[in-house]
């Protein structure tokens, strides 16, 4: 198939770690591939040429945290066709929407030194609560297949194939024994989105929840279960806050359980 | 009765090498991160010997013995359903050249395995997948091949699970059919052997490669009275009188709110479920184009995508979901397939990470049923 001209794209950040935008790097093998079907039209953290807007296709990065960063998510909106969070952040507001569950005020007359020069918002947001999102990619950090499974969606102009259900259906396909029913170990991959491959189990560990929630999550009944283990509401609250506690079903089952707010 | 010969462990170890000759992927019980799962064996070292498992809702944990038993376990997280119906596979791939494409079929993976230790109820749920894969107008190829070249070497239960109710069921704890071999395990005082039923002209022809003796009257009477002390120990049992009518006459049962509250959607239960055959389809394309396959995945009714048609999901409630498969598994297959959907392995009740039992919840469904009627 000759296309005419190469959708051109760009990545952006926003109050992020780099993580996912380096998870597009790190595709050496489908690199060269992608090169040849994009034009990479603003990437900071692969190279400083910037190509002007508008873009067929923006991967937003990050969560909004600035009032300034607050504006920015416009303009890029306005110059984009169509628009993609990638990660956590972007997605959920990230580890940094702990915030969201405090005064932001205290952490900066702690952290910093002259906190007059500090601009924060109170909350750490995901872009969808600024702007309309076309797609939003999961993860802490991303997968890389699955980026580009949905750059590969996007230039052939169909719908990413990024299962929305449990992580123990990737567990379980994959022939990994449940770390939770075998060795007792809290596992969040019955109320977290597929993606990851079932990474963490496979290695013997219970899932962090780093994909957010799945499409029906029961956080309510994992609870229950993680009580009949053991856990006390302490470590409910810290189970569920972790990359993706400002997820609303993660957010309003952490609140259940966290004292500060009985 | 088939014809009986006794081997000792030493027999069992040559077995899984004459298997291993003959051009099998010999696979079976192997401990691996603190289970009982089913992988390659190269010789009798590699089962658990001395081990058990302690099962209940949600709970699985393996243990060892006081003796040198090679099969004194009940069935764990994985069921031959991996190699026979494998959870993902490509089906085919595309690639095109100018206005034009070309399929290439997959080619047909023809692995001969040699199961060993399959219990009797996984034999009946392998019956039971048959019907589903080959015994009707459309056949499943992967399927098909990899069933007619796998080689039977079954095993009578010598000890139940927490969560089996095989005879409840009629479908075990003693292998009634469709084996090459079978065996069961018998240890009294210093001796360990092996009574083995022969099922097959392929299992006699194993048989003759293996040190064996005929086996004696007091041996075959052993071995019965293991499978009968089994048949004894069961950990949960099902009352199936009138199962499918019950079930249909209670779709708006309170119960399955009760059950919905806890249910996670999480689909282990049909992960694990040896008659469970739900698959689904993924189309992927490379970035340029030019490339694409089709694979498919084990699938569940418990996902979203499951009765997803234009305009939503026809399941859209957990309620409805697990109401789907327990409908499905008690009563609705039989009017699909003529048999039940559930052999009584009790896997979907360990694995169940809630550990919801339907072996609680139909008899609450049952209790009410008789209360009301009582009443009126
Ligand atoms: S280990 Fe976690 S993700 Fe895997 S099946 Fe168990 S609960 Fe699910
Ligand atoms: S259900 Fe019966 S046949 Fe299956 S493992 Fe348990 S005792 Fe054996
Ligand atoms: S429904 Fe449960 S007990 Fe019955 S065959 Fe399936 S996993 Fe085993
Ligand atoms: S219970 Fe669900 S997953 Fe299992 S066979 Fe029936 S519809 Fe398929
Ligand atoms: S019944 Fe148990 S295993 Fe099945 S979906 Fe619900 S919580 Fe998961």
């Amino acid at each position: 198939m000759a296309r005419k001209l190469k959708p051109k794209v760009a990545v952006w950040k926003f109050a992020s770690c780099d993580g996912c935008q380096l998870s597009l790097l790190d595709c050496e093998d489908e690199l060269l591939a992608v090169s040849q079907e994009i034009e990479i039209a603003h990437f900071p953290e692969a190279s400083r040429e910037v190509i002007k807007g508008p873009y067929d296709l923006s991967l937003v990065e990050g969560s909004i945290t600035t009032p300034h960063d607050a504006e920015r998510i416009h303009k890029i909106r306005r110059s984009s066709k169509s628009l993609i969070t990638i990660g956590a952040c972007a997605t959920a507001g990230g580890i940094q929407a702990l915030r969201n569950f405090k005064d932001v005020n205290e952490f900066v007359s702690i952290v910093y030194a002259t906190p007059e020069y500090i601009d924060t918002l109170q909350k750490s947001t995901p872009i969808s609560e600024h702007i309309k999102v076309d797609f939003e990619l999961r993860g802490c950090p991303i997968d890389k297949m699955q980026l580009v499974e949905v750059i590969s969606a996007f230039i052939n102009g169909r719908k990413p194939n990024t299962p929305a259900h449990s992580t123990c259906i990737e567990c379980k396909r994959r022939g990994t024994v449940c770390v939770m029913v075998a060795q007792g170990k809290m596992c969040m991959g019955p109320v977290t989105h597929a993606g990851c491959g079932a990474l963490c189990p496979t290695y013997n560990r219970g899932c962090y929840g780093c994909f957010g929630p799945q499409e029906t999550t029961n956080a309510g009944s994992l609870s229950s279960q993680l009580k009949r283990m053991g856990a006390d509401d302490e470590e409910i609250v810290r189970t569920f806050r972790g990359f993706n506690a400002y997820a609303e079903p993660f957010r309003k089952e952490s609140e259940l359980h966290d004292k500060e707010n009985h | 009765m088939n014809k009986s010969v006794t081997i000792d462990r030493e027999g069992l170890n040559q077995l899984i090498i004459v298997l291993g000759g003959m051009g099998f992927q010999v696979v079976g019980p192997t401990v691996r991160d603190e289970a009982i799962v089913y992988e390659k064996l190269g010789s009798i070292k590699d089962l658990p010997e001395g081990f058990t498992d302690e099962q209940d809702g949600g709970i699985y944990r393996l243990k060892r013995r006081q003796d040198q038993s090679l099969f004194g376990y009940a069935v764990g997280p994985h069921s031959w359903k991996k190699f026979l119906h494998p959870p993902e596979r490509r089906l085919w791939q595309a690639d095109s050249e100018g206005s034009d494409f070309e399929i290439k079929p997959e080619k047909l993976d023809t692995t001969k395995f040699a199961f060993i230790g399959v219990r009797s109820c996984e034999m009946h749920a392998i019956a039971i997948q048959d019907k589903v894969f080959i015994n009707d107008k459309f056949v499943d190829p992967v399927y098909q091949v990899r069933r007619e070249n796998a080689f039977f070497v079954a095993v009578n239960c010598g000890q139940a699970g927490g969560t089996c109710f095989c005879v409840s069921m009629n479908t075990g704890p003693k292998v009634e059919a469709g084996f090459d071999l079978a065996l069961t395990e018998v240890l009294e005082n210093d001796r360990h052997y092996f009574v083995v039923e022969v099922g097959s002209k392929k299992g006699e022809a194993c048989v003759k490669q293996m040190t064996h003796q005929q086996a004696q009257k007091e041996e075959i009477a052993q071995a019965e009275n293991v499978v009968k002390e089994t048949a004894g120990q069961m950990g949960r049992s099902l009352n199936t009188t009138d199962i499918k009518g019950l079930l249909y006459e209670n779709l708006e049962h309170p119960r399955w709110d009760d059950i919905a509250e806890r249910c996670l959607s999480c689909a282990n239960c049909t992960m694990v479920c040896p008659t469970c055959f739900c698959s689904t389809v993924e189309d992927v394309t490379d970035i340029t184009g030019t490339h694409a396959e089709r694979w498919q995945k084990w699938d569940s009714c418990f996902t979203m995508d499951f009765t997803y048609l234009h305009g939503g999901e026809v399941r859209a409630s957990t309620k409805s979901r697990y109401r789907q498969w327990l409908t499905h598994k008690l009563a609705s297959w039989q009017d699909q397939f003529g048999s039940s959907g559930c052999v009584g392995c009790g896997r979907c009740i360990t694995w169940c990470p809630p550990g919801i039992d339907f072996t609680e919840e139909v008899p609450k469904i049952r209790d009410s049923e008789t209360q009301s009627l009582k009443m009126s």
